[in-house]
């Protein structure tokens, strides 16, 4: 038996979709993803079965069973679990690439359901967009064609009805279109019939679907509007063709720009180079490493993975949690968020505060004033701008100022050079030599301090004002971080 | 100069200034190039310089391309799944839908999430902005605006205002009042302008900046007072489809996404392109950094996510799979950085492990296009806004026990032709099968109007 060929080796080998020409239709990457599927799931061999089935005095030419396609797509995509393979089968005959063969709602079931594919011809990366004539057409030659399979559907009737009212001065063109049709329909052979009839009616299930049903032909308007789209032009299925041609929708004219590279572009382009060739980059295995940390330190901060305590507000219906968050009394896990770095101490307001009451007691509070007048200037209105930046020099730079900081003597020149032209960035160098010396001398010795480590310790001493459940929950805990405990604790709150 | 020999004229572009001209063959030191007579004429007066002509230019840029490629693969010495491999695997995501929140008469486009917590703001194709406290439910404000497909919406910091743009090419702002009688839309002023659709925007760390990203293919910075433009971004050589704040609050960097397949980084301050990442092979819907800030994540059109480090500066994860073949159209991180939530266009949402690239769960409930997913600022629920016109509010569940599937089942009274409809109503993970099934009844009906209506205007 021939090996069968996994997507990604495919994907590789499909079409290049880089092409500079941007001007292919929105879908072009799917519609290639799904034809390759129903391919490969029409193939004699590697795919599904398709037979005749006989029922009661007719025969069903080429159809294949839901069960078989659900099969065959668990089997081909990797796909564990039915239910999801169902939805992939759905959203693919939703596009109508194969359709249930008596129903004008196109999904995929798990079952006996007769399923057909539809003809090439219709698929629609021959990017349809069919006229409300050929729709007209198509169920005026329904009611023509006198058969219980063919019957409108009470949805089919009405939108005949509308039409009929819309286009009641050229219903006769339509009639005699139909009409005609119908008489080309009747030299064909009737199995072929048979299927032709209904790979028409799935065209127009996608292109007019069943009220209720997500209509697959909907664009993203960002997508549309980018391109001209020569592809999308209105063609008539039927090949009717229209007195006076339509004018295009305002979606379709708007340009896309695609600037052609030009001297200065190209230049520009080796500056960029140049910049990122002498970027200093880490190896793959530090990156990986940092990574893995940042996420395990935070795991228990994140809700999706650590439940929360008390409880997760949106599962409890219970705000406590917020309420919590907003307190001024710190949790021990927010206290020891603080000791990560000095960025996680500064975003907590708490955090902060007691900060900078511990740079007041050793008498350097104005570093982080400073630090935080700065973070505070670039949240400003532009034309407030000038003068909070003067202020700021007043207050921390000038000769004499109330709550001088010390800077090294580079980022003095630099700053005082920068407020011959004031903005938002004038103290960028200050701050950041600032926020370093911060970082790598006070902040150290705050968390060594006793006003960090007092908290710290505090807050992990149970409290007992919370009664039964927090001490159960405190039992659990201890119990280590196993399965059951966890187990436990879920239990309690869902009761 | 005494190199140039001049050739029979042919018709195109020109190399120079790419203007459609009959051109002349002249060979700067045998090398062929084609340019129109007015750029000889230029070329002949500037004199050449040093024969840094396009072509050659053109060569450098592609022989650095390749040295930056030599490099950058020196330092890949190992892949993050591996590393990853020796990391303690997730437990079983239990995801449950908590709210549905429906009130949008259209596709909802945007989403974001207001510093409290629980407080929401939406934008939907219908030009309605709704401002809701999920929590409750309850609607607390409504805008609507002059146009339709409002593509973009940012609460602001403060939680006192809302900034929605779209198909009108202008980013507005709107002060929101504790008065709900209020008109809202008459004190709506508009910040930001561009030449194209706004794709998306967002406050810096105060309400009075504003970011905005464009079809227009730039992205902006505007002073929210005066509508004063900061500092505008170009680089992309097609429209921007997404844009994400650094999440330190000192990181004056923001990246960016769009349809040139590019992922940019830019300083704030000086407007530069600081990084710039290519490895997507269609439209880059969704940008989002990292919550360390060092690294962030994309959705693509080509049905894949992919993580881009910025100290490696390069991939380093690619988030697909052989049964996932609908463009991602949203991504965000949980709180931790672990877990990545991705948006699709076939009305799933599936979340990856980071750091092993495996696919963790998956979210059927949406009965359409997802087109945003936001995870709530406290890192407790995740909102994902739907072409099929509500919000769903996702959080996580008491752990169910895997030995004991389906705690109760309670299927509704089917009618006839919405039985044969895919079941969308419910949320299960690969490993514990069907865990969950919140029946709420799809809102067929109502659905059908709309899509009745537009289908068959006379055209």
């Amino acid at each position: 038996m021939m090996p069968v060929l996994s997507i990604p080796t495919l994907r590789s080998g499909l079409p290049d979709c880089r092409s500079s020409d941007l001007n292919v239709p929105v879908h072009r990457q799917l519609w290639l993803f799904i034809e390759d599927i129903v391919t490969r799931i029409q193939d004699e061999t590697e795919g599904v079965p398709i037979r005749t089935v006989k029922s009661f005095m007719t025969k069903i030419p080429s159809v294949v069973t839901g069960a078989d396609i659900v099969q065959w797509l668990m089997k081909n995509l990797t796909v564990e679990d039915s239910a999801e393979a169902m939805h992939i089968g759905s959203l693919i005959a939703a596009q109508g690439y194969f359709f249930p063969i008596s129903d004008h709602v196109l999904c995929l079931r798990d079952d006996g359901t007769l399923y057909r594919f539809q003809a090439p011809y219709f698929w629609p990366s021959n990017c349809w967009e069919p006229e409300n004539t050929d729709y007209a057409i198509y169920l005026c030659k329904r009611t023509m064609q006198n058969k219980t399979r063919l019957e409108l559907a009470d949805y089919e009737a009405e939108n005949l009805a509308r039409l009929q009212r819309a286009f009641a001065r050229k219903w006769e063109f339509i009639y005699m279109q139909a009409e005609a049709q119908v008489k080309i329909d009747r030299k064909k052979d009737k199995i072929e019939r048979k299927i032709l009839d209904s790979q028409e009616r799935a065209f127009w299930d996608v292109h007019r679907p069943v009220p209720g049903c997500v209509n697959t032909t909907e664009m993203d308007i960002r997508k549309c509007r980018r391109m001209k789209n020569p592809h999308r032009v209105k063609k008539s299925v039927y090949g009717v063709v229209e007195e006076g041609t339509q004018s295009q929708s305002p979606i379709h004219t708007s340009l896309h720009h695609c600037r052609k590279g030009t001297k200065e572009d190209v230049e520009k382009e080796i500056l960029f180079l140049n910049t990122q060739l002498d970027r200093h980059c880490l190896k793959m295995s530090k990156v990986a490493e940092s990574l893995i940390t940042y996420a395990e330190q935070y795991m228990e901060y994140d809700p999706f993975v650590t439940t929360p305590e008390p409880s997760n507000p949106w599962t409890s219906d219970d705000p406590t949690l917020w309420d919590l968050e907003m307190s001024k009394e710190p949790s021990q896990q927010r206290v020891k968020k603080w000791g990560f770095s000095l960025e996680e101490a500064l975003k907590d307001p708490v955090g902060q505060e007691l900060f900078l009451k511990f740079l007041e007691s050793e008498f350097s509070s104005e570093n982080l004033r400073f630090w935080l007048a700065v973070q505070g200037l670039k949240s400003v209105p532009q034309q407030d701008v000038a003068q909070r930046v003067q202020d700021i020099w007043a207050e921390f730079l000038a000769e004499g100022a109330p709550s001088s900081i010390n800077l090294d003597s580079h980022s003095y020149e630099i700053t005082s050079q920068n407020l011959k032209d004031p903005g938002r960035y004038s103290y960028e160098d200050a701050q950041d030599h600032i926020y370093k010396l911060m970082k790598s001398d006070s902040y150290p010795r705050f968390l060594r301090s006793s006003v960090y480590q007092d908290l710290l310790m505090a807050r992990k001493k149970p409290e007992t004002e919370q009664g039964r459940r927090t001490s159960l929950e405190k039992f659990t805990r201890s119990m280590g971080k196993s399965l059951t405990g966890k187990r436990l604790t879920g239990l309690m709150q869902s009761s | 100069m005494c190199d140039q020999t001049f050739m029979a004229a042919t018709f195109g572009p020109c190399d120079s200034c790419s203007k459609a001209s009959p051109l002349m063959n002249i060979y700067i030191k045998s090398e062929a190039i084609n340019y129109c007579s007015f750029c000889v004429e230029m070329m002949a007066c500037q004199g050449l310089q040093k024969g840094e002509t396009l072509a050659t230019l053109k060569k450098e840029s592609e022989n650095l391309k390749k040295k930056l490629e030599e490099e950058r693969g020196k330092l890949n010495d190992i892949e993050l799944h591996q590393v990853a491999e020796k990391v303690e695997a997730v437990a079983a995501l239990s995801l449950k839908t908590r709210r549905v929140l429906k009130g949008h008469g259209n596709k909802v486009l945007c989403v974001d999430w207001c510093k409290d917590k629980r407080r929401l703001v939406s934008s939907s194709q219908d030009g309605k902005v709704i401002v809701w406290d999920a929590f409750t439910l309850n609607k607390e404000h409504g805008v609507t605006l002059p146009c339709t497909w409002v593509m973009a919406c940012a609460y602001a910091p403060s939680g006192c205002a809302v900034a929605c743009g779209g198909l009108d090419n202008k980013c507005s702002v709107v002060p929101l009042s504790l008065d709900r009688n209020e008109n809202l839309a008459a004190k709506k002023k508009s910040v930001a302008m561009h030449t194209n659709y706004v794709s998306g925007c967002s406050f810096t760390n105060s309400d009075m900046q504003l970011l905005t990203s464009s079809g227009d293919g730039t992205c902006a910075l505007w002073d929210v007072e005066s509508g004063q433009l900061l500092q505008s971004f170009h680089g992309h050589t097609a429209d921007v489809l997404s844009l994400d704040l650094a999440p330190s609050e000192t990181g004056n960097t923001f990246v960016s996404g769009g349809c040139d397949m590019k992922a940019n980084v830019w300083d704030m301050r000086s407007g530069q392109n600081i990084q710039s990442f290519e490895s997507h092979e269609s439209d880059i819907n969704c940008v989002k950094y990292y919550p360390s800030g060092d690294a962030f994540a994309s959705a693509s059109d080509d049905a894949t996510c992919r993580f881009y480090d910025l100290r490696a500066d390069r991939e380093v994860a690619v988030y697909q799979k052989d049964s996932i073949i609908f463009g991602a159209s949203s991504v965000d991180f949980s709180l931790s950085g672990r877990l990545l939530f991705t948006g699709y266009n076939d009305y799933t949402i599936n979340v990856w492990d980071v750091l092993k690239g495996t696919r963790v769960s998956i979210l059927l409930g949406h009965e359409n296009r997802i087109s945003r997913v936001r995870v709530s600022p406290d890192g407790t629920a995740l909102c994902s806004a739907s072409w099929d016109n509500s919000l769903r509010i996702e959080g996580t569940g008491p752990r169910g026990n895997p030995t004991h599937p389906a705690p109760q089942l309670h299927p509704p009274a089917h009618s006839g032709r919405s039985q044969s409809v895919p079941r969308a109503d419910r949320i299960y993970s690969p490993s514990n099968k069907f865990l969950v099934f919140p029946w709420v009844f799809s809102q067929w009906e109502w659905l059908g109007k709309s899509s009745k209506g537009s289908a068959l205007e006379p055209s």
